[in-house]
């Protein structure tokens, strides 16, 4: 079966349609601005039957959508970069009242200063609100992991919203060939949504009451950890599921070329795919080269990435996200993932890149393993890496000595 | 044209059936509960409340409730961007055949000034924007008052708060001039707009009446007598809310598509100081000497209103003295 062409916005929206999704509240962002056009149009064009709504913010769209899917709706939304910044009040909130819609982000580095182009430090920005997180490497795995969220997050195990992250540009404008599922198919895995206690004038109920005690506050927060951990386990059900009726798998991890790797870099999102190329031609000279890629990032798969990283010589984190005063978000996460293991890597490096859509050559990713390569052999202790080449070195001082009005 | 009948007559139609049990955990003498407790009266019981951070959120405190009807606290700036999601939803739920029309319910924004008048003002213009059909009930008890009483854009002239208290170098509290939430929202296009005061029943009925029949954002200010903000005995809230109404401080007035309309005209005008000096927020005004200007600019100011809109509407209101 061959693909049709689409940019990965347009994938999004496939997903939604093919969800059946009810209500779409919206507010426009770039890179993400095509995923709610495309739905407007189908909307009024009658290919969708939804309802489509344009708020006036993010925070409002947030709070719609969240209303909404507690008075019964699925509900779909997307954002990007300051737009998620904005909703993370709501993000919080949603999350706190078990309203399981689904979010597309479309990464973008943040303000300031502005860019366009992707890292993660915006849907990262939203890692501990309760939402869950699944991240596409592919066009495919957008239009595959809107369906597998709705699945996920509306299990009456999980019962919590989720967001789907793709990168802006690289995925966002970039046409690849998508399958998409068949809606016969489609409506098989995913039934009607059904909520829990929704708003109705038969059975009132009372929603985001407020909690003054400090217990109750606790019980209710840590059901929602519980919820999140859930979901891995009703994830990997409906990725089995989904890979019988749709031919293809996914994990909330994915190996490439691990079976004997010493060194092992791990990414997330579309530059996994400038990584897959590196690990190629490392192998191609001779170095056990291997790759880890980060599919679900909440709930973390820390078991998972364990076990993949055990016994490895050095594992390399690639962070495309910055907590300036500390590093890499990831990092910190994967340390802690392997420091009870047995047979843990010798050695994890930080490496922060691609910030802002930074590209990043062939020649800096083989740097990553040849510094990978050093660490163990001359057993130092890491470094962090922070990727900048001197030809972009050599730019950024002639851009600033023109800002200072020296050139 | 908007139906004139009314079943409100005097206050003894006044619906017995409440929506809200007695007793919750706001203040004795909340103005803010009992203008929802009417309110509720009126419109029955399918409502789904979508309310902003406040004194309201507090009493719907897990696992009790005093409502007999929906609830939702969203958060402090984006309770009409709730109100839209759950009128959308159950829309196009029904519109779909995924659920019966019976389930249907009036969606009724409730938030106090604060979200009102200040944080949820963006929030509210959309609303408006997209002609939303719900209802805005404001609690106007003009300051934060669930956090202790700080000032807002609603705090009139001359009152003191805890962020703009009296002192010496500050003699009058609040120097800003109360803003006037009935006219943005007029200008905003809202198809019914109308201020309520607790102390003025029949009218308050009849003006969630008249909303009804609207479709689209029905818009309500309603003045929350505070007795712990404002500083008076809890018994005497609807009073202080009647000399208000009295002194022409708080005109009761309503726009439908955008014609305004005073629904209650005080003939001759009480003094505003007789309605200041019933509250200790305006204490500084008169102690330890009475602050005759300051008195004077707001009666001034009172009379300035009521001038204008007699002209307009062809009434005419006897005001004291701009000297009290």
């Amino acid at each position: 079966m061959k693909g049709k062409l689409m940019t990965g916005n347009v994938a999004a929206a496939s997903g939604a349609m093919l969800a059946r999704v009810d209500y779409i509240p919206a507010y426009p962002i770039t890179p993400q601005t095509e995923i709610i056009e495309t739905i407007a149009d189908w909307v009024r064009e009658g290919k969708m039957d939804s309802r489509f709504t344009q708020l006036e913010s993010e925070h409002s769209m947030l709070t719609a959508a969240g209303a909404a899917s507690l008075a019964g709706a699925r509900v779909f939304t997307a954002t990007s970069s300051q737009g998620m910044l904005y909703t993370i009040e709501m993000l919080y909130n949603v999350a706190g009242w078990r309203a399981p819609m689904l979010l597309v982000n479309v990464s973008r580095g943040v303000a300031a200063p502005i860019v366009l182009e992707p890292d993660h430090n915006d849907v990262l920005a939203a890692r501990d609100s309760g939402f869950l997180q699944f991240h596409s490497e592919t066009c495919q795995e957008v239009t595959d992991l809107v369906l597998m969220a709705y699945r996920v997050a509306e299990d009456k195990r999980v019962m919590l919203p989720a967001i789907v992250n793709l990168d802006g540009f690289y995925l966002s404008f970039t046409r690849e060939p998508v399958i998409l599922p068949e809606q016969k198919l489609v409506d098989r895995f995913l039934p009607p949504y059904e909520p829990v206690g929704p708003l109705r004038a038969s059975t009132p109920v009372s929603r985001g009451s407020s909690v003054f005690e400090g217990f109750l506050y606790s019980y209710f927060r840590y059901n929602e950890h519980a919820a999140a951990l859930k979901a891995k386990e009703v994830f990997n059900e409906a990725a089995q599921e989904f890979e019988g009726l749709f031919g293809r798998s996914y994990g909330p991890v994915e190996g490439y070329m691990l079976d004997d790797a010493d060194y092992v870099l791990v990414m997330s999102n579309s530059f996994t795919a400038l990584g897959r190329q590196a690990v190629r031609r490392m192998r191609e000279r001779g170095v056990k080269a291997g790759l880890l890629k980060i599919l679900m990032v909440r709930p973390f798969p820390a078991e998972e990435i364990a076990a993949l990283l055990r016994g490895r010589k050095v594992v390399g984190v690639f962070d495309q996200n910055l907590a300036p005063g500390s590093g890499g978000i990831f990092y910190p996460e994967i340390a802690a993932a392997l420091y009870h293991v047995r047979g843990r890597p010798g050695a994890i490096l930080p490496i922060v890149g691609a910030l802002g859509g930074k590209q990043i050559t062939s020649a800096e990713m083989a740097s990553v393993f040849e510094e990978m390569m050093a660490i163990d052999r001359e057993g130092k202790i890491p470094k962090p890496m922070f990727l900048m080449r001197k030809d972009e070195l050599g730019r950024v001082k002639k851009m600033v000595s023109i800002a200072e009005g020296k050139a | 044209m908007m139906s004139t009948t009314t079943r409100f007559k005097t206050l003894k139609d006044m619906p017995t059936r409440d929506y809200l049990s007695p007793g919750n955990t706001l203040c004795a003498g909340c103005g803010g509960i009992l203008a929802v407790r009417i309110f509720h009266k009126v419109l029955g019981p399918n409502v789904a409340w979508v309310n902003a951070a406040g004194c309201m959120t507090v009493t719907m405190s897990y696992p009790l409730s005093p409502l007999k009807s929906n609830w939702l606290y969203t958060a402090f700036a984006s309770a009409p961007a709730g109100a839209q999601g759950v009128r959308d939803a159950l829309d196009v739920l029904i519109a779909k055949g995924k659920l019966s029309a019976t389930e249907d319910l009036k969606v009724v924004v409730v938030t106090g000034d604060g979200a009102a008048y200040d944080i949820g003002l963006q929030a509210t213009a959309g609303a408006l924007d997209r002609h939303l059909d719900f209802y805005y009930l404001c609690y106007d008890n003009e300051a934060y008052g669930n956090t202790g009483f700080q000032v807002s854009s609603s705090t009139p002239f001359g009152s003191a708060t805890k962020t703009t208290p009296a002192t010496v170098a500050y003699p009058l509290g609040n120097t800003a001039r109360k803003k006037d939430l009935f006219e943005v929202w007029r200008s905003m296009r809202a198809p019914y707009v109308a201020t309520l005061s607790n102390s003025h029943g029949v009218d308050f009925l009849r003006k969630v009446e008249k909303g009804m029949r609207v479709k689209g954002p029905k818009m309500y200010i309603a003045l929350a007598a505070c007795p712990t903000g404002w500083g008076f005995d809890s018994r005497e809230s609807v009073e202080v809310e009647k000399l208000a109404v009295a002194t022409g401080s708080w005109p009761l007035r309503e726009a439908v598509d955008g014609v305004v309309r005073h629904t209650v005209i005080p003939r001759t005008l009480t003094p505003v100081r007789e309605y200041l000096k019933t509250q200790e927020r305006f204490r500084h005004l008169f102690e330890p000497a009475e602050k005759v200007d300051a008195i004077a600019v707001i009666q001034q100011s009172i009379n300035a209103y009521w001038k204008e809109a007699g002209a307009r509407e062809g009434f005419e209101v006897k005001v004291p003295t701009g000297t009290a």
